[in-house]
């Protein structure tokens, strides 16, 4: 036995120091001498940068301050979030509302910052929901989500969401194809060539108030379409799709989705959609999709259910979409900040294709088609090719730029980022990352503009990076500094859920504008309390409504009588406080649902059904001065049948404590 | 191999350390005392507190404005009155019953306007935060809510 167990740990050992060799590198020889004054922040000092990186399947958004890698805040999206009451208050609950109900969870996959000029200009920042699909839109003056539009006709919003370069348009492509929403849907899986087909939606974006507007939809062959990037610069009124499984297979994918030596990069004239629609050329399709809006003044959401869609079918309109033909199921297809290259990443693809604008234009006018694909020309390899990236690394996925005309891009295979050089395409430079590198992020780099200076690469695996936490291990970022010729990593940090795609920005874009109070005066919450001595409790039938104020360190009122069993209990609480980063919290026990954290000025709702009859404690849960511990109070619950009027108080016991009743 | 990258790591990070501290001259490392155990600026007026208010800029009138001595009242049922009776009870912070007599107008402009400096750096604010034990909240009043307010308190003391 004894033995036994000798060999496997002594062939355990061989195999470790096997799977070691195979490692792209150790981590000693990957980190060098001044790494750690390049992310030390002091206390005290900011962060140069914000990092927007998707919290993946926790469905929320993070954000982090480089280069330190420190977690500034986690901010709520499509998952509802205990902490700060997100989907639990009865001001936030519509925002999660879709066509299906409150959804309570999605997978966030991409982050994309607005833009104006073609440069992150630190208004908003957009995220999607790929399972649910949904676009979202957080205001960077809060840092709270302030919009979410789900989509209709969509599946695996995975290509999505993705900015016209003065943030005209976010786009959100279907990754999984199918019957439309009002088509008949049960039919069978096999009958995915003649069934199934692929949206692509164009939500408009207000210019001041970044209010979302699902404009029109493009009805497109069946196959997956996987991430998108607009065109920008002299590419500006384009957006290009990669698509996979053009095979339009339906089972078992990893086989039959690869047969084809060459997908497609779909390009997409959106100015001449656009047009289209304006003459009128967009079918009405009825569908059904939530649109919540979250507003700052009345502190709650509201969810409209929108039932109509304009589409174009791309087959109607030849001079709409084009296919390029991409080696072997294309992940990201990305474009440098000229405008001008459009890189086509073929996970499955030995080279990396570069495709040029001008010659695309140019093969359009010339109509050099190689055949047509489900109604869509498609453009010869040949005529719309800059050039290939020769052996640059195993399963290529995303690609971003610097200020210096270098791309550098993910090998999720061979765990390692590339640089190359855009126009003679040159490899560069290689580094390891540590494990299966997904995502890559550089500042600026899907600007116009790029800052290089740091690039990060979101990897999906983190086996020997931090200490053990159990057979799940948190995914991980890592920074490089591309400052120089050569890449050198300089930190790497564990991230939440899945660290999918993330942006960099420079912090005073953002920084200047925070909000730090919720003006109380302008507070047009319908249940709000501007003063103790606006705080009441009001019966209206079994509904008891708690119109209640927090400031450091009392609640008022903190004593609440004559609640029965079968009541419905609201408590509206009025954070008082006009004070930057004091908010308030109110918890009940027994509540079922949530905390609420009210920020200064702010009014926040929660929802409570005792059910039983006692006393009830209630109690702030945001440490919030030196006598925190004495910010509480008593809700007394009764039964159904009881006489006990309704009362309540602060500072006065009432009703005064009579014996009788006490010894009854 | 690893052992010697650590020890230059931390080298490097005491030298950096030393460096860049803002207090060279105390070359034995001991710490700064936090800032409410340094002596007041002998600057520090205590009848006018730190702030932008003056006697001259207040502009005391012989009679009480009672437009700003309404808005004060309402302003203060919103910002103030969690946490101050009219009386001299104290509830949170002390009550505002004399206060007009125990401190200048300038005073309690600025203490009212700018809480944060005042309780750390005058005497009798810092005395009253012992008793108290909590920080007076910056309220964010603007300049016409802190006079309206100033106003009231002038009345809750019987001015006319």
């Amino acid at each position: 036995m004894k033995n036994n167990l000798i060999t496997i740990a002594v062939g355990g050992l061989i195999v470790a120091s096997a799977f070691q060799s195979c490692k792209p590198k150790s981590t000693s020889q990957a980190v060098t001498g001044d790494a750690a004054s390049k992310v030390y922040v002091a206390p005290g000092k900011y962060d140069e940068m914000y990092n927007f990186v998707s919290g993946g399947f926790s469905g929320q958004l993070s954000v982090y301050g480089l280069p330190s890698g420190r977690l500034l805040r986690v901010i709520p999206v499509f998952a509802v979030d205990p902490e700060k009451g997100w989907g639990y208050s009865e001001e936030t609950k519509p925002m999660l509302n879709t066509s299906h109900g409150i959804m309570q969870w999605d997978d966030l996959h991409h982050v994309q910052l607005s833009k104006t000029n073609g440069d992150a200009d630190g208004r908003w920042v957009f995220v999607n929901g790929n399972n649910t699909p949904r676009v979202a839109r957080v205001d960077l003056k809060t840092f709270r989500t302030a919009e979410i539009i789900e989509l209709p006709n969509s599946s695996g919003n995975h290509s999505s969401p993705f900015l016209t370069e003065n943030t005209e348009y976010v786009v959100a492509g279907t990754r999984f194809s199918g019957p439309s929403d009002n088509a008949n849907g049960d039919v069978p899986i096999s009958s995915y060539k003649q069934n199934f087909k692929g949206y692509l939606s164009f939500i408009s974006i207000g210019k001041e108030d970044g209010k979302m507007d699902l404009a029109f939809q493009i009805e497109c062959p069946g196959v997956n379409f996987d991430l998108s990037r607009a065109g920008k610069g002299v590419s500006h009124g384009w957006f290009f799709f990669s698509c996979y499984n053009t095979e339009q297979a339906n089972t078992l994918l990893e086989v039959n989705a690869s047969q084809n030596d060459k997908d497609y990069v779909m390009a997409v004239n959106w100015k001449k959609a656009e047009e289209y629609i304006k003459a009128g050329k967009g079918k009405k399709m009825s569908v059904k999709y939530a649109h919540n809006t979250y507003s700052d003044i009345t502190h709650s959401a509201t969810s409209e259910m929108k039932t109509e869609v304009l589409v174009l079918d791309s087959k109607e309109f030849t001079d709409l979409c084009y296919m390029m033909p991409c080696p072997k199921s294309p992940h990201g297809c990305d474009v440098d900040p000229t405008g001008e290259y459009i890189v086509g990443s073929g996970k499955l693809a030995a080279t990396l294709p570069v495709f040029s604008f001008t010659k695309m234009q140019k093969a359009i006018a010339d109509k050099s088609f190689d055949g047509i694909y489900d109604g869509i020309n498609v453009l010869k390899y040949e005529s719309v090719l800059h050039g290939e990236v020769k052996k640059p690394g195993l399963g290529p996925l995303h690609t971003e730029f610097d200020a210096k005309g270098n791309a550098y891009t993910s090998f999720f295979v061979s765990s390692e980022i590339v640089k190359w050089n855009v126009k003679d395409l040159t490899v560069l430079d290689r580094v390891p990352t540590f494990y299966s590198v997904g995502h890559l992020c550089v500042a600026g780099g899907d600007s116009r503009n790029p800052i290089g200076k740091y690039l990060i690469a979101y990897n999906k695996i983190t086996k020997d990076r931090y200490l053990p936490t159990g057979p799940e291990l948190s995914q991980s970022a890592q920074l490089f500094d591309i400052s120089g010729d050569k890449m050198q990593m300089i930190l790497d940090f564990p991230t939440i859920g899945e660290p999918h795609y993330g942006q960099m920005i420079m912090a005073d874009k953002i920084s200047k504008n925070q909000v730090k109070i919720f003006k109380i005066e302008e507070n047009k919450n319908p249940y709000v309390t501007k003063g103790e001595g606006e705080s009441k409790v009001v019966r209206e039938g079994n509904k008891v409504h708690v119109y209640m104020t927090a400031i450091r360190s009392h609640f008022s009122p903190d004593n609440i009588e004559g609640i029965k069993l079968g009541d419905e209990v609201y408590f509206h609480v009025t954070n008082l406080e006009q004070d930057w980063d004091v908010p308030h919290g109110f918890a009940i026990k027994g509540s079922t649902n949530a905390e609420l954290l009210i920020m200064p000025g702010e009014t926040s709702t929660l929802k409570w059904v005792p059910d039983r009859v006692g006393i009830v404690p209630m109690y702030c849960t945001d440490f919030c001065s030196a006598l925190h511990q004495e910010m509480s109070g008593y809700v007394r619950v009764s039964p159904a049948t009881s006489k006990v009027p309704l009362q309540f108080s602060l500072g006065t016991n009432i009703p005064k404590v009579i014996t009788a009743e006490v010894t009854k | 191999m690893k052992k010697i990258s650590i020890l230059a790591a931390i080298a490097f990070l005491a030298i950096f350390e030393a460096c860049s501290s803002p207090a060279k001259e105390e070359s034995n490392g001991s710490h700064e005392a936090p800032k409410s155990m340094v002596a007041d600026p002998p600057s520090y007026d205590p009848d006018r507190g730190e702030g932008k208010w003056t006697e001259e800029n207040i502009n005391l009138k012989e009679e009480l404005n009672p437009e700003w001595v309404a808005s004060g009242e309402s302003i203060s049922n919103t910002k103030c009155t969690s946490c101050h009776k009219l009386t001299a009870e104290k509830l949170v912070g002390p009550g505002w019953e004399g206060v007009t007599k125990r401190r200048k107008p300038e005073w309690i402009m600025n203490f009212i306007t700018n809480p944060d400096v005042m309780i750390d750096k005058d005497p009798e604010a810092q005395a009253m935060l012992e008793l108290c034990l909590v920080r007076m909240p910056n309220q964010n009043l603007s300049d016409g809510e802190a006079r309206n307010i100033l106003e009231f308190m002038l009345k809750n003391d019987g001015a006319k």
